[in-house]
């Protein structure tokens, strides 16, 4: 198993489209139309200069064991290293052991093996020779054993003019952190201009209403020096520890300025159950849908349109959950390789261990995705945990027809049926993503025995009526 | 008894109302068997508690609590419906002070149901979209008075919008914020059907505004304090405990569904027949 998987095909195919959708975020000009660029959670980069930064999807995985929250955070930067810096409300100064960098590749993992995934069958022979030799089963569209297609410390001191206090300062990997706390937001943009954090006047009240709940900040730098050594070419996931009752992530600072819609994937890994949001609306996206097999050429533009659709139904308003399923090793076939305990354990999993080929203790992985902008979330997300150990996956189901012989009697019943299913996938196709129908009707290709549209019979007349 | 003198009648075509465009537009995480068993459940086990407590059927306030489960409780498995059926409906039997229920069966259950893990509320699940025809509806069950008790739902909603608005002026968050957090499904269903549950409120109007705060004080310290979720039930499951002292420090008789306002406004002359 290498150590950095390759992403799944579907996180591959979303690629595009997220590049799409979130490149503005890249440009969300946090400051006025200066070059100062938002992340799309908790903080934000703040760059020195223009530069071409390039953030391409935000993903967090939030592990959480009744208080104690692990949160690790991925990002696409790719622009000047040297104008990379974040900033993010915590609720409790982080010390240096709790903080650490971490391997892509558990990330990674997660959003593969999370990911809505296509499941992909193909119909028997209709005029099998002698027996049929694919028996089919009842229940085979819902099993989800599908064939599926996706693959130091610095002493602390007080700034006097601007009440800014550092509380700590220390490098992990490649990051330079403080851990800051202030009296006065104003004073804190002062200070973090003044230390070359380019600190958009705009994000003065959101900070203030952080400062009065006591939260400190988590202020991260590319240590260049660091970068260096690490041999890395990309900047790896910043991780956080910290135990706190609040259960939430701070949207609000990344939402500053946004002209364009921010997408999010948050990953949970608690003990217990399905993680949803209580202060938005939670809704599963739909799942086990068919649609037309030619879609799989371009599930990415199906998925990315679907989604938009969602959204755009329910006003943009709702957080999207995209797979929640019990922890285990054994699915069979899987989306993508298991997670396995040490990427679990790398992610602030630390209650899983394996045994027997199996995780010991296991928990719950919820997957969800929301599109956002600060109109329609004007709180940043409140979690809950729940007892829903009940499993769900998106899953797009498309069955390839029998392309041989269907002259037998069977046969012709069978491409009745087929006509009329693949109608139906049509309209689902139709239904989910809002395309156009005629352009969908058009793309379902020829059938090598098409059906002859035959007249409805006449209705059957009852032998009484005949004496006459 | 005359169809419109009874404010359950009321409740219950608003509930029903709700939970159908719930499930049908909100995709809200429970099924038809769920619905059909919650219902089922409340009223075989109200049933055989009249008949064990040598009491009258009464199937109006099981409904509103079977309807309101069904609104609010989801579950992994359906064979822990009746469960909550039976810890909402027993209680109004089981837990009595002075021949008087001091929980609201609904809440009593779900908080029952969360703090023994076996089940869990969902406070999103509302949305936006039906916060405004829900209000419209609540109040006018006000206006109407086809609501009970009044009183208790407008002091705490007082308390309560005090209390978010304070708290956000207090920490600079901008008014959006508690405007956000107004809209609520699930606040204006606890507003207007639980905590307004007249057999388990204290029985005068000052004690009900001294409950009402107490309520909403505790609800606010539990989810801004605390940050736990769903702090209302859990209030007032706590809260309610102190009914009978309420009503020991301001006296006043017990509620009559037929009677709603001669009890309203004083105490009421008989004890309670119903449930």
């Amino acid at each position: 198993m290498s150590e950095n998987p390759p992403p799944s095909l579907y996180a591959r195919l979303l690629d595009a489209s997220r590049r799409r959708t979130l490149m503005p975020i890249a440009l969300l000009a946090l400051g006025l139309g200066l070059a100062q660029q938002a992340w799309a959670f908790c903080g934000f980069y703040v760059a020195q200069a223009s530069s071409s930064l390039f953030n391409e999807s935000s993903q967090v995985v939030l592990a959480r064991d009744g208080e104690q929250t692990t949160l690790t955070m991925a990002n696409d930067y790719k622009g000047n290293l040297s104008e990379f810096s974040i900033v993010i409300p915590v609720p409790v100064p982080v010390k240096k052991t709790d903080v650490r960098v971490v391997d892509k590749g558990a990330i990674d993992r997660v959003d593969a093996y999370s990911a809505p995934r296509m499941a992909e069958y193909h119909d028997p022979d209709p005029c099998p020779e002698p027996a049929p030799r694919y028996p089919m089963s009842a229940g085979y569209a819902s099993r989800p054993s599908a064939m599926m297609m996706d693959r130091s410390v610095m002493a602390e001191e007080k700034d006097e003019a601007t009440g800014v206090r550092i509380l700590d300062s220390y490098t992990v990997g490649e990051y330079d952190i403080l851990i800051l706390s202030a009296e006065d937001s104003g004073g804190l943009v002062v200070w973090l201009n003044r230390e070359g954090y380019k600190m958009p006047e705009r994000a003065t009240p959101i900070l203030q209403s952080y400062i009065a709940q006591k939260m400190t900040f988590f202020v991260a730098k590319v240590n260049l020096k660091e970068k260096r050594d690490s041999g890395s070419s990309f900047l790896r996931p910043l991780q956080v520890s910290y135990k706190s009752p609040k259960f939430m992530l701070p949207i609000r600072l990344g939402m500053l300025n946004a002209e364009e819609t921010q997408d999010l994937f948050v990953y949970t890994l608690t003990k217990r159950g399905r993680v949803e949001t209580t202060n938005y609306r939670t809704v599963k996206i739909p799942t086990d849908a068919e649609i037309p097999p030619w879609v799989s050429k371009e599930f990415s533009a199906f998925y990315t349109d679907m989604f938009s659709r969602l959204v755009e139904r329910d006003g943009m308003s709702g957080v999207y959950t995209e797979y929640g399923w019990p922890l285990t090793i054994a699915c069979d076939p899987c989306s993508a390789d298991p997670i396995t305990v040490t990427e679990l354990q790398s992610l602030g999993v630390p209650w899983v261990t394996e045994q027997y080929g199996n995780y010991q203790q296991g928990g719950y992985l919820t997957r969800l995705h929301v599109r956002y902008d600060l109109d329609h979330f004007p709180e940043d997300l409140v979690f809950q945990e729940t007892a829903d150990q009940q499993t769900f996956q998106g899953r797009y189901v498309i069955r390839h027809p029998f392309n041989g012989d269907t002259s037998c009697s069977d046969g012709r019943t069978y491409e009745k049926q087929l006509a009329a299913r693949q109608e139906k996938e049509a309209q689902t196709l139709g239904a989910l993503t809002g395309w156009d129908m005629g352009a969908i009707r058009r793309r379902t290709p020829a059938r090598a025995n098409p059906v002859k549209p035959t007249p409805p019979p006449p209705p059957a007349t009852p032998e009484f009526w005949r004496w006459e | 008894m005359n169809l419109l003198s009874d404010p359950r009648h009321y409740q219950i075509t608003c509930l029903s109302t709700l939970l159908l465009y719930g499930t049908i537009s909100l995709d809200f995480e429970v099924s038809p068997p769920q619905i059909l068993l919650t219902l089922l459940s409340v009223q075989v086990i109200q049933y055989l508690c009249c008949r064990l407590w040598r009491q009258p059927f009464e199937w109006r306030s099981a409904m509103i609590s079977g309807l309101s489960l069904c609104l609010l409780l989801r579950v992994n498995t359906l064979a822990l419906v009746p469960v909550a059926a039976l810890i909402a409906i027993g209680s109004k039997f089981v837990i009595r002070v002075n021949g008087q229920h001091i929980f609201n069966p609904t809440c009593l259950a779900l908080v029952a149901m969360i703090g023994l893990d076996l089940g869990w509320v969902s406070p999103g699940q509302w949305g936006n979209g039906v916060w405004l025809a829900f209000a419209v509806a609540c109040l006018g069950g006000m206006v109407t008075g086809k609501a009970a008790r009044r009183d208790i739902t407008v002091a705490f909603l007082a308390f309560w919008l005090i209390g978010l608005f304070g708290r956000s002026w207090w920490i600079y968050e901008p008014m959006t914020i508690p405007l956000h957090r107004v809209q609520s499904g699930a606040l204006l269903l606890f507003s207007f059907f639980m905590i307004s549950d007249p057999r388990a409120t204290p029985n005068t109007r000052a004690g009900r505004v001294l409950f009402a705060a107490i309520v909403a004080g505790v609800a606010w310290y539990i989810q801004f304090k605390l940050f736990r979720t769903n702090a209302l039930l859990w209030s007032l499951a706590g809260i309610s405990m102190l009914t009978p002292l309420i009503n020991r420090l301001f006296g006043g008789g017990a509620y009559r569904w037929d009677r709603p306002v001669v009890s309203d406004t004083g105490p009421a002359l008989t004890p309670a027949l119903s449930n």
